[in-house]
């Protein structure tokens, strides 16, 4: 007895996809779509934009660039990974405040104190944990590491417990509460509810000159267009494919004898490392971070531009987030006071009707078109079924 | 396939309770190295919580030992490691990803962190074998979501193959299987077991007779009998068990469960 040969499967059932990719895909065409992928959004993000776009509008959108970092994070800890994270602003925060320490001190100068010190704390010296920050080799770097070791210590403990779903969500959003309240009550050391405010100067380029200003935005949309190739390696590796199979069946992944715990620990330290470098960009570009910027409420907006765009696709959040924020300010303008409940609605909509986001009324179009069902590489974010729901209000 | 020696399991007075109910209630068996190993048992017998402690899913006493490893306290994914394979009632395959992606991710348990962030370029000898036997060459690229049911236990199957388990626990592998697919998974259980021990919970008495190699009955936690399938259809205690009253001697218990 040989191979077996199971009886021959049903095509009438199951149509070959025209669409699936076949295994040994020549990787050749892809690549060449992804290049001239990044060369579209490079051109978009270097060329048009300054030039359509005012200075004001300009700036608006490297802070739309910075919350849509956070967003590649999210994707790919919530999307891929199934970890609703509702506490991203504590690694933003953590980014945004380790760079702002700094900036505060190269504002005050050499032996300098930030001046808000002088007025809450009534302090005669700067206080010990400011210091290292004075020196960019150490501010810098802890941008990003400082998030990532605080998500590598709290992720290690939360998910070898196996905490996960709604509580690992209400854990980290407790955390984005902690962290505030810390930093409110520490008002002579943190600036209190005020934050980190009036930061003049960047890397001795003043920040008020609307060139250096352009200069900020250009490096913000540079960090972006790498976070997305980093995000894309991931997604496409061995390692982005077992973290989707960590997402559909964690159970079934410590029975391939893999340990979950360290799959998702990478993916939330990748998602929390990006968040703090888009933290200390935002700095730059605001002028300031606070409380009120990184609290449980921004929290829950980086996640709600991630989930309108498509969680599960790689452009999906990036897009959503910055069409969220966009939409926060133009509304607003308008309507002051109605945003919170469109954003609300729009959130509940996109949970309840479109579970995979704007991002699969493109695969349900493509997909029609070509009759194709299966992509080969697991972008559909939801199961067939939930995508067929979701067919519901795209027709 | 791997040149690995053969190992049989050796299970000793295992107890499992929940909240004061013992569900396993003292159970020894013995399966010999490339065994076809049957367990029956009317529901709440114990058949599958049995599996879940060797397989280190709940906590149990006593020994279960493969080969020279003691595997009662040792993590769910390090039992894994030790070349021990389960499948569920219910079929977990990843359905979002391609039934490749699927072997691969099997395969690939001892790959380092370096191998992971790599793409996939080809396909890996083992996985292509398993695609093979499992006869699933023809549907590599589609979404294991869009397999047919038995195809997806066969894909559970083949995930286990990849792994290079040595020692393969099946739960209920031909339920709602039609003939033709259960013709087709009792060959590939023999095939399978020229080199790997197998272990299959199952109902289907049909399919008991024409591919187990030996039987053990569980009744309330404990092993009601033990032996070749004609040894175990002639026990009067366990057609008792299944039928409610002993029956002459020579008619196979025929009662399925639900």
């Amino acid at each position: 007895m040989t191979a077996v040969t199971p009886a021959p499967p049903s095509t009438a059932v199951h149509p070959a996809p025209a669409g699936a990719e076949p295994p040994g895909r020549p990787a050749g065409r892809s690549r060449l779509r992804t290049a001239a992928g990044f060369a579209f959004g490079a051109a978009l993000l270097f060329a048009v934009a300054p030039l359509v776009l005012s200075d004001f509008r300009l700036a608006l959108l490297a802070k739309y660039l910075c919350v849509a970092m956070v967003a590649v994070g999210i994707g790919i800890a919530w999307g891929r990974g199934g970890m609703l994270t509702l506490g991203q602003g504590v690694f933003f925060g953590l980014g945004g405040y380790a760079m702002a320490m700094h900036l505060k001190l190269a504002d005050a100068g050499p032996g300098g104190m930030p001046d808000f010190m002088q007025l809450y704390g009534q302090l005669d010296e700067l206080p010990l944990w400011w210091r290292p920050f004075a020196s960019p080799w150490f501010a810098l770097p802890a941008t990003v590491l400082l998030p990532m070791a605080v998500a590598f210590g709290l992720g290690s403990l939360v998910f070898r417990r196996r905490v996960r779903g709604a509580y690992f969500a209400i854990l980290s959003q407790a955390l984005a509460a902690a962290m505030v309240i810390l930093l409110i009550g520490q008002q002579g050391t943190t600036g209190g509810t005020n934050g980190l405010t009036d930061i003049k100067g960047f890397f001795g380029y003043d920040l008020d000159d609307p060139v250096n200003q352009r200069m900020v935005y250009f490096i913000i949309a540079g960090m972006l267009l790498a976070l997305l190739a980093l995000a894309r390696q991931l997604i496409q590796s061995r390692y982005g494919e077992l973290l989707v199979a960590v997402r559909d069946g964690e159970e079934r992944v410590r029975f391939l004898g893999y340990d979950p715990a360290s799959v998702k620990l990478v993916a939330y330290v990748v998602a929390a490392g990006m968040a703090g470098l888009a933290g200390a960009l935002f700095v730059p570009a605001v002028g300031i971070i606070s409380p009120a910027l990184i609290g449980i409420v921004p929290s829950i907006e980086f996640v709600i531009g991630v989930a309108v765009g498509g969680r599960a696709t790689l452009l999906g959040p990036v897009l959503g987030a910055v069409a969220v924020a966009w939409a926060r300010t133009a509304l607003s303008e308008r309507f002051p006071g109605t945003w919170t409940y469109l954003q609300g609605l729009l959130f509940v909509v996109v949970v309840a009707f479109l579970p995979g986001g704007l991002a699969s009324l493109w695969a349900l179009a493509r997909r029609r078109e070509g009759g194709a069902t299966a992509r080969g590489r697991g972008w559909l974010p939801t199961g067939r079924r939930r995508a067929e729901r979701a067919e519901v209000p795209a027709a | 396939m791997s040149e690995e020696r053969l190992d049989g399991l050796s299970v000793r007075d295992v107890r499992v309770s929940f909240d004061g109910f013992t569900a396993v209630d003292g159970v020894s068996l013995e399966v010999p190295a490339g065994d076809i190993r049957f367990l029956i048992g009317p529901n709440g017998a114990g058949k599958t919580t049995l599996v879940d402690a060797i397989t280190g899913l709940v906590r149990a006493t006593g020994s279960v030992r493969f080969g020279e490893h003691e595997l009662l306290g040792r993590p769910v994914h390090r039992i894994s490691r030790l070349g021990i394979g389960r499948t569920f009632q219910t079929s977990t395959v990843f359905e979002e990803l391609s039934v490749l992606q699927n072997l691969d991710i099997a395969a690939g348990a001892r790959r380092s962190w370096a191998t992971l962030a790599r793409r996939r370029r080809d396909i890996p000898d083992e996985v292509a074998a398993a695609l093979e036997t499992i006869g699933l060459t023809g549907r590599a690229g589609h979404l294991a979501g869009t397999l047919a049911h038995g195809q997806k236990q066969w894909l559970e199957i083949g995930m286990l193959l990849v792994q290079d388990v040595r020692l393969l626990l099946l739960d209920e592998p031909v339920a709602g299987m039609s003939h033709e697919e259960r013709d087709a998974t009792g060959a590939l259980l023999e095939t399978v077991s020229r080199d790997r021990t197998v272990v299959v919970i199952e109902h289907d008495m049909d399919f008991l007779r024409r591919f187990a190699r030996t039987v053990t009955v569980l009744h309330a936690g404990r092993v009601l009998s033990e032996g070749t399938v004609a040894q175990v259809q002639a026990d009067p205690r366990v057609q008792e068990v299944y039928l409610g009253h002993p029956v002459d001697a020579g008619s196979a218990p025929t009662v399925r469960e639900a």
